[in-house]
C-alpha cells in the first residue's frame, strides 16, 4: 500500500500519470465495490457496471473535484450515484420484476457506514509493516486457509496463527494512535 | 479513534475483500480505452456517414476500434456522440 496522500495521487492523476491512475484505481476499487455489492446489495453483474461505471466517470470528471483531499468521498458519493441510477435504469426495464422501493432509498445506511469504518481500519492497515499487510488481508479480506497462506509465503501452520494473532495486536495499536477522523462526508464535493 | 478490539477490526477487516481481479485491470486500462475512444469520436466528427454507423451499433464500432464494449465505455461513447 502506497504511503502518498489521496490529494498527492489526485494532482498526479490529473497531470495525465497513468500510473497514478493505476494506483488510484488500486485504492479505491473495495471501497467501490463494498459500497455496491453491501451497501446496494447489487448482483455481481450490475456490480461490475456500477464499478466500471464509478471509474469512467471518476477518469472525466476528476477535474471537477472541488478538493484534492475530498477524493475519497467524491468516489463514494460518484459510486451511490451510480448504484442508484443502476436501480432506476432496472426498474424502468423490468417494472414488473424489480417492484423496488424508490432508488435514492435503497441504500442499507448500516452496512454503507460500516464500509466507511472499514475504510478507514484498512488506511491503518497500511502503516503495519508489508508482512503483517499481507497476512492480515490474506487472513481476513480474502478468507485464505492457514494452509493455503502457509503455502504460498512458505510457512508451517503454527507460524501462521501466532503471527495474525501479533499483527492483529499491532493494527490495534496503530489504530488507537490515529487521530479521531472526520464523520464520512455526504456533501457536494464538486465544483 | 474509537477503541475497538481485536475481533472488531478483524470483522471490519472483512468488509472490504478484493474486487474481481479483471474488473480491476479493465479499471485501470481506462486512459488507454480512452484514447482509443477519442480517436474514434474525432473520426466521427470529421465524417457525416461514420457517425450515423457508430450511432447505429455502438458495440460494434468500439470493438472495430479495438475497444472491449463493457456498458460504462458504451454509455460514455453515447454521451460523447450526443453532444
Amino acid at each position: 500500500m502506497s504511503g502518498e496522500t489521496d490529494a498527492a495521487l489526485a494532482a498526479r492523476c490529473r497531470a495525465g500519470d497513468q500510473d497514478a491512475w493505476r494506483e488510484l484505481v488500486e485504492r479505491f476499487s473495495r471501497y467501490v465495490y463494498a459500497i455496491a455489492a453491501q451497501g446496494f446489495r447489487l448482483a455481481p453483474d450490475e456490480a461490475e457496471d456500477v464499478f466500471q461505471d464509478v471509474f469512467a466517470r471518476a477518469y472525466e470528471r476528476l477535474d471537477t473535484l472541488r478538493s484534492d483531499d475530498a477524493l475519497r468521498p467524491w468516489i463514494g458519493q460518484l459510486t451511490r450515484r451510480c448504484c442508484i441510477d443502476r436501480l432506476r435504469s432496472r426498474s424502468r426495464e423490468h417494472p414488473a420484476e424489480f417492484e423496488t422501493p424508490d432508488p435514492e432509498e435503497a441504500a442499507d445506511e448500516e452496512a454503507l457506514d460500516k464500509v466507511e469504518e472499514a475504510l478507514a481500519v484498512h488506511e491503518a492497515l497500511g502503516e503495519l509493516s508489508p508482512d503483517c499487510q499481507e497476512v492480515l488481508d490474506r487472513f481476513f479480506c480474502r478468507d485464505e486457509s492457514y494452509k493455503t497462506i502457509g503455502d504460498e509465503l512458505g510457512l508451517p501452520g503454527g507460524t501462521i496463527a501466532s503471527r495474525i494473532s501479533r499483527c492483529l495486536t499491532k493494527l490495534r495499536e496503530v489504530w488507537e494512535g490515529r487521530p479521531e477522523a472526520p464523520p464520512a462526508s455526504r456533501e457536494q464535493v464538486t465544483r | 479513534m474509537s477503541n475497538y478490539d481485536e475481533e472488531r477490526l478483524a470483522e471490519l477487516l472483512a468488509v472490504l475483500p478484493p474486487a474481481p481481479v479483471a474488473w480491476v485491470q479493465a479499471a485501470q486500462e481506462l486512459p488507454l480505452a480512452r484514447a482509443q475512444l477519442d480517436e474514434l469520436v474525432m473520426r466521427a466528427e470529421a465524417d457525416a456517414a461514420f457517425r450515423a454507423q457508430v450511432l447505429a451499433d455502438l458495440e460494434t464500432a468500439l470493438d472495430a476500434a479495438g475497444v472491449e464494449p463493457r456498458p460504462a465505455v458504451v454509455e460514455s461513447l453515447r454521451r460523447r456522440l450526443a453532444r
